[in-house]
């Protein structure tokens, strides 16, 4: 078998070298084309005066949706605005963090999401344009500019938007349980707090359709419980004492109870692979709702449970926040007081009115509650819930919340065990146990 | 190949520079002077590229780390160094998570080493054959190889869904089918294994490969003079034959499964794929020092994870150099 192969060794290799060569070659500019070319640094005006500004962000911040970058553009003929947007703010942040420490590739508006805000006003405020001296701070509800504000006094971000919590449910499956769909009278049923919540779900488990469950997560029940609360996982001196503060604990053993009660079906919220699909097939009651949450679940759950859906005000008598981001703007930048300019303009009442508008992400600015535009917004996908209202009556009553600079990782870290209570069935103290050993090695 | 090499001390001409040498003409013994020097020193020359490249972007980088594991540094100040000397290697020694990931990174590199090998040294074995269209196969067994971790990884978190993955789909023919893969101990780590396995077969057959067809010609027709079988002829002559070759494929893959990062990261990706899972799973020590250095911030205790990662290493590398010197030993 070997001998023969001499004969027509020589043309062969020559056609292997070339199959090889066509083959390869394409495979390595397929995956060559995902290096991204390096365009989203600030850069200084050019040779005519235009100015270009980059904003980079995260997730959805809704400007592109609302038209805001082009309208900036109109308005001001000589600046184009450029968005680089990362879908997941966990890869976001840590690239935030390293082109804060080397001083480039910074754009000249950066996002910071909430749970990273008090991380960025004790350690990099410096890096960061005071915006106190740009923007009116007594336009934001209070607590809002007070998270952005550094122990020097400096405000280094602008908020966005904030995510004042309700509660979504699925009317049809109320129905078929046995309970009440009208919105006051749900309302009123989980009125006395989170353990009412509970109540709910277990009537609602006795007559439940089959497959169904009476929420999607007991994390993120957890997240609402603790953050309709002042004292969360830090106390005022920024010492953790997530261990011993009552919220957690409240939180963390209704989870434990709706996991060992089977009330949820115990997804990954945003999962693609479970919770999108959960959301179609219409398997879940019951949704804490931020604003931005109602968003997704219509986009998720998609047209064919379109007037299915309500929206009503969250248990117990404080509302709580999920959620809401900051624009900061980078000393390093090019064009810092046009930078500035963008940011305000971004931020003012009309502009927050038009994102909410679009993609449902509620005004953080005082002043957009008065617009008719939020003050009048109903959602045709959940029964024309007047949402402007629910959620500027919500934001009222939201507490000032105490931050500390670990907060986002807790909250993660901590979902990941209830998760693992729920679907793997750990015990509350494992599962506890597991979570703060992870959370030490964070804080540490 | 260096013994092949002549060099020009062959042809050039006896030394003039040795003291008992007539007297030259000086600018005669500095020619020679010269010519020694340039044969002595051009070597160094050439190959002094790699060595300034891997100073700059190894050598460095590896002392660095180690210096950073000495110290508090945080991703959030990373100009403020505070000396803690040994602390973020007790740090990372008594955590349970870094005992997981060391025993995940074992368990994912044999469970994907030994199988890929195997299946490679066959392949190569069925490719050594006449075959119609052999570039063609020998090019799509490569073809793996030169797609990237990201794009394999994504395809196959695919297929490993939960809910609507390709293979629960496949499985439920026969009755299967509510697999988690992800969410499983053994199954996360099949999981990562199969992406392994599928991406550096065949790379490794096409090695083999190579080093089949350098078996000379002659000791098969011996072997198959004496009667051997197709079977016995491959046991008994290219295995043998194979051996510093199969040796050469253990040291690259050991190497690559302690430092595979992209598989178990993508997984799932997202939050969980940073922790290797929701009980770390599948965590494998790259992902481990990932987390801590990038997603908690603390990068002392990830440049100590680096270092405790080339200490498992030179472990790995003496003991497989032990088992080669016995093999070797007892071979003869």
């Amino acid at each position: 078998m070997r001998i023969t192969r001499t004969v027509v060794a020589g043309r062969r290799r020559r056609a292997a070298v070339l199959a090889t060569t066509g083959l390869t070659i394409p495979a390595l500019l397929l995956t060559g084309c995902s290096s991204d070319s390096d365009t989203s640094g600030s850069t200084g005006p050019d040779a005519n005066g235009n100015i270009t500004l980059t904003v980079a962000d995260f997730g959805q911040f809704g400007y592109k949706e609302a038209g805001l970058f082009a309208k900036y553009h109109e308005l001001h003929p000589n600046i184009t605005v450029k968005e680089d947007v990362t879908a997941d703010e966990k890869i976001y942040y840590p690239k935030l963090l390293q082109q804060l420490n080397s001083g480039s590739g910074l754009a000249d508006v950066q996002g910071i999401e909430v749970g990273r805000i008090k991380e960025i006003t004790d350690t990099k405020a410096d890096s960061f344009v005071d915006l106190g001296k740009v923007i009116d701070v007594g336009d934001w509800v209070s607590w809002k500019a007070k998270q952005a504000t550094a122990p020097s006094g400096a405000v280094i971000g602008a908020g966005t938007d904030i995510g004042p919590m309700s509660l979504c449910y699925n009317t049809d499956l109320f129905k078929k349980a046995g309970l009440p769909t009208d919105r006051a009278e749900v309302a009123k049923k989980v009125a006395g707090g989170w353990e009412d919540y509970l109540k709910l779900g277990e009537e609602y488990k006795k007559k439940a359709p089959a497959g169904t469950y009476f929420m999607d997560s007991a994390s993120a029940m957890f997240n609402a419980v603790v953050s309709s609360n002042a004292k969360q996982y830090y106390d005022e001196s920024g010492k953790p004492v997530y261990k011993e503060s009552p919220s957690v604990q409240q939180g963390w053993n209704l989870a434990a109870e709706v996991a060992s009660k089977k009330l949820s079906q115990g997804l990954a919220q945003f999962d693609t692979n479970t919770w999108v699909p959960a959301l179609r097939k219409g398997t879940i009651a019951t949704v804490a709702c931020p604003a931005w949450m109602a968003g997704q679940i219509s986009a998720n759950a998609g047209e064919g449970n379109k007037g299915k859906w309500d929206i009503t005000t969250a248990p117990g008598a404080t509302a709580a926040n999920w959620g809401g981001s900051f624009l900061a703007v980078p000393k390093s930048g090019k064009n810092v007081e046009e930078a500035g300019k963008l940011v305000k303009w971004l931020t003012a009442p009309e502009q927050q009115a038009a994102v909410f508008k679009a993609i449902g992400v509620f005004p953080s600015n005082k002043g957009a509650y008065d617009l008719p535009d939020v003050k009048n917004a109903k959602l045709p996908y959940f029964n024309d819930a007047p949402i402007g209202q629910i959620y500027a009556d919500e934001a009222k009553s939201i507490p000032e919340a105490v931050l500390g600079p670990k907060d986002g990782v807790i909250k993660d870290t901590i979902s990941t065990q209830i998760t693992n209570m729920e679907q793997r069935g750990t015990s509350p103290d494992k599962a506890w146990k597991a979570a703060t050993d992870a959370i030490d090695k964070a804080i540490g | 190949m260096a013994t092949s090499t002549p060099t020009r001390d062959a042809y050039a001409p006896p030394p003039g520079g040795s003291p008992h040498a007539p007297a030259r003409s000086g600018r005669q013994t500095w020619r020679s002077r010269l010519w020694r020097f340039d044969d002595k020193a051009s070597p160094y020359a050439y190959i002094a590229p790699f060595f300034l490249v891997f100073g700059a972007f190894g050598l460095y980088p590896l002392l660095y780390t180690g210096w950073i594991a000495l110290h508090r540094v945080e991703m959030t100040g990373l100009n403020q160094m505070e000396w803690v000397g040994w602390e973020n290697f007790d740090k990372i020694l008594h955590d349970a998570e870094f005992w997981t990931a060391v025993a995940n990174t074992f368990l994912i590199g044999v469970m994907s080493t030994v199988p890929q090998l195997l299946v490679a040294l066959g392949l190569a074995h069925l490719l050594n054959y006449r075959l119609r269209a052999s570039t063609f196969w020998r090019t799509v067994v490569l073809t793996p190889y030169a797609t990237s971790v990201a794009s394999a990884a994504l395809v196959f978190a695919l297929v490993f869904r939960a809910d609507g993955g390709l293979l629960n789909w496949l499985l439920h023919f026969v009755g299967l089918g509510d697999t988690n893969w992800a969410n499983g101990h053994w199954t996360s780590k099949i999981a990562i294994s199969v992406i392994v396995i599928w991406r550096w077969t065949g790379y490794n057959a096409l090695i083999y490969l190579a080093a089949m067809q350098a078996v000379p010609a002659d000791l098969y027709e011996a072997a198959s003079l004496d009667g051997a079988s197709r079977w016995q002829q491959f046991r008994k002559v290219t295995i043998p034959s194979l051996r510093p070759t199969i040796l050469f494929t253990i040291v690259i893959s050991t190497i690559g499964s302690m430092q595979l990062f992209g598989e178990p990261l993508l997984l799932e990706g997202g939050r969980l794929g940073a922790t290797g899972g929701n009980e770390n799973q599948y965590e494998t020590l790259s992902v481990y020092l990932y987390n801590y250095g990038w997603n908690l911030g603390h990068l002392g205790p990830a440049a100590a994870v680096a270092w405790a990662m080339l200490a498992l290493l030179l472990i790995i590398a003496a003991v497989n150099w032990l088992v080669g010197r016995f093999v070797r030993k007892s071979a003869v």
